[in-house]
């Protein structure tokens, strides 16, 4: 399946991050966007209102983010691509229905342009402290997919990927970007719409009296049931069989939250994305994501320059994180250094996966501004000692 | 030998078009108002003769709550409070379909608040029918925001001491188009309002006070199911177009019910569609979401 032609921007453009992902969710098909204001996200949801009314979209403005959420699950079950964005203290009022979207396997895609927290912390200033949140924040236990675009051109190929794969896996999908992505400018190229591959939604081809809304599947993927023709399926956030009816014991929850991870878990080789340069060799990696990959770039430089032996790993999907790819770079390398702007979220599930085979080093700090190269290179410096 | 054999025809209930009988009995006490609601809803869709293929009901949480999963409707079980968005999104979704919201005070008033007065600001094309049985029956008897003053519940064990909403009044001033209140006795009225309700554009509102024998009535030493439903009998007032500040309800007060709103206003899509039509004339195409083509 093909991007729609006449709504794709295909072309050099000079846009901000933020702009990029809008246009990256229009050039997916999406056509539903519920969203509430909040700073460094909201030029996703202006140059949406801007642009939805001739491309056949409707944009709403809704009370408060547990509304958008709510808002764009609905819209997905009524068979329309949706997607919302929402920055820090949003993101906190999101994790309540985006639990309900993981329970009830609602594709759509959720960006967080993340800032300083905890609280309002720093609207305008850039962070990487949710991603424990993105992984964890809604309560119980499920797996999430979540991608971190280094770029305004990534912004715009990332929506587009988010959307496919939460068409693909039947579930919301998180973009954690954040402030200085969101609000770099920088020329992004949008392709043609032919070269733009989407992936359609996957409906089920039984009758409505065979077709169940939770079908167990080999590739624990269930094809959904469309409203409005006579399937008169259940959905509920509560613990359910494959009919989705309520079932209220430890079996059927052992049932349904095992299927929900292994979904993402059995399905990591497919979703995760690393993008490496000079790690063959390596004696240290470093592994980032989102701004972060990009900072490091002037320190890496620096040290190769130097003769010393360091790589990186960029992840371009942080969530399902890549046990598999960390454990071998552990048994290679001297050491392995996390660079993210926060104090160790994604570095300590990187350490737990070293399990001591290798050294590991954390850049880190609170947010506000990005790294300095500096001190990236002292830290290169430091692990090869 | 030739043995025949007839059988009598299997007898169908009544109900059976619109509730998953693979789902009976339901969670329900005796006595409570849901039974009667969920009655006359199926009723009035029956009734009103929809293609129930184009019907969806949605709810949040609660006993009331349960509602979307008893019937055999597209229908959605939601998160406390935010059955009303996830209403709004289906529908902007397949505006040709009727989205029914149906669920209880707390969940629809105090946690979904927000949602209910914005989304009649917005005058979004849904029905929303609120069982209203002063107390948080589905935790246990815990004060709400429709709790009469005096009244004990679980939580306010010496008595509710705050004002209550008055519903239809909140549901006006925001912006509905129809607004009703009936009680569980009054069967026939109620299911006249709903099929009103689902027929009218815009937002339309109907609350239903309901019986909670196990918690409101036990807590507040009122009796038997079938003894608020003599209440109710003798103590409800029908008076349409009733001053709505004067429907407040106190504790075992008399209960003003009847029709108080039925307006014409544009709803939310025709608004929109409207509007863009005005700004870009021709270009614009009217937003008409899935409408069944998937």
């Amino acid at each position: 399946m093909k991007a729609d032609a006449k709504n794709v921007l295909t072309g050099a453009h000079y846009l901000d991050g933020n702009h990029a992902c809008a246009e990256g969710g229009i050039a997916a098909g999406c056509r539903f966007f519920a969203g509430y204001p909040i700073t460094p996200s909201t030029e996703i949801a202006e140059r949406i209102s801007q642009r939805f009314p001739l491309v056949g979209g409707l944009f709403i403005q809704m009370e408060d983010e547990l509304a958008s959420m709510a808002a764009i699950l609905g819209a997905s079950w009524g068979g329309v691509k949706s997607m919302s964005c929402t920055s820090g203290p949003g993101f906190s009022l999101m994790m309540e229905n985006f639990g309900l979207g993981i329970m009830t396997e609602t594709p759509c895609v959720l960006v967080n342009v993340q800032r300083g927290g905890p609280s309002t912390g720093l609207p305008t200033l850039p962070g990487q402290a949710d991603m424990m949140q993105a992984r964890w924040g809604s309560h119980g236990d499920y797996e999430v997919i979540a991608l971190a675009p280094d770029s305004p051109q990534e912004s715009f190929e990332l929506t587009i990927h988010a959307f496919n794969l939460s068409e693909k896996y039947r579930m919301p999908v998180l973009i954690m970007t954040d402030e200085c992505v969101g609000h770099m400018t920088e020329k992004v190229v949008i392709p043609p719409p032919e070269e733009i591959e989407l992936i359609a939604r996957r409906y089920t081809e039984k009758k409505p009296d065979e077709a169940l809304p939770f079908e167990l599947t080999d590739d624990l993927i269930s094809p959904m049931l469309p409203v409005g023709k006579g399937y008169k399926f259940h959905v509920t956030g509560l613990t359910h069989d494959e009919r989705g009816y309520p079932v209220i014991n430890a079996e059927a929850q052992e049932k349904n939250v095992v299927r929900l991870m292994d979904k993402v878990n059995k399905h990591a080789d497919d979703i995760i994305w690393l993008e490496e340069s000079d790690v063959e060799d390596a004696e240290v990696v470093i592994i980032a994501y989102g701004i972060s990959s990009r900072v490091v770039k002037p320190a890496i430089a620096r040290a190769q320059k130097e003769g010393i032996k360091v790589g990186e790993v960029k992840m371009v999907t942080v969530w399902p994180f890549p046990e598999k790819r960390v454990k071998e770079l552990a048994s290679k390398v001297k050491a392995l250094i996390m660079v993210e702007m926060n104090y160790g979220q994604v570095f300590l599930e990187m350490d737990r996966i070293v399990g001591g085979k290798c050294a590991t080093y954390l850049a880190g700090h609170a947010g506000g501004t990005v790294h300095k190269p500096d001190d990236v290179y002292r830290i290169i410096k430091e692990a090869v000692k | 030998m030739t043995v025949e054999t007839r059988q009598p025809p299997k007898e169908e209930h009544p109900m059976e078009k619109l509730l998953r009988m693979d789902r009976i009995p339901h969670i329900w006490c005796s006595t409570c108002g849901l039974g009667t609601t969920v009655t006359a809803l199926a009723t009035a869709l029956a009734q009103l003769e929809l293609d129930l293929d184009k019907v969806a009901v949605v709810s949040g949480i609660g006993c009331t709550g349960r509602v979307a999963g008893y019937m055999k409707l597209d229908s959605f079980h939601t998160t406390h409070g935010r059955a009303i968005p996830f209403a709004l999104g289906l529908h902007i979704a397949r505006p040709d379909m009727k989205v029914i919201v149906l669920s209880g005070d707390g969940d629809l008033i105090s946690i979904g608040g927000n949602h209910f007065i914005h989304t009649a600001r917005r005058n979004v094309d849904i029905t929303v029918i609120c069982v209203n049985n002063f107390i948080y029956a589905m935790t246990g008897g815990q004060v709400a925001p429709t709790t009469p003053i005096t009244a004990r519940a679980a939580t306010a064990p010496h008595g509710n001491f705050e004002h209550p909403f008055n519903l239809p009044i909140l549901a006006a001033s925001s912006g509905a188009t129809y607004v009703a209140r009936w009680t569980a006795l009054h069967v026939r009225r109620l299911t006249e309002a709903i099929k009103d309700a689902i027929t009218k554009p815009g937002f339309s509102f109907v609350e239903v006070i309901a019986p909670c024998s196990t918690l409101y009535a036990r807590l507040n030493r009122l009796g038997s199911g079938l003894d608020l439903m003599k209440f109710y009998h003798d103590n409800s007032i029908i008076r349409h177009g009733a001053d709505m500040n004067e429907v407040d309800i106190d504790f075992q007060s008399k209960i003003v019910v009847g029709k108080f709103v039925d307006i014409e206003k544009p709803t939310y899509l025709d608004c929109i569609n409207d509007g863009y039509k005005r700004v870009f004339g021709n270009r614009y195409q009217p937003y008409g979401g899935a409408n069944g083509d998937h």
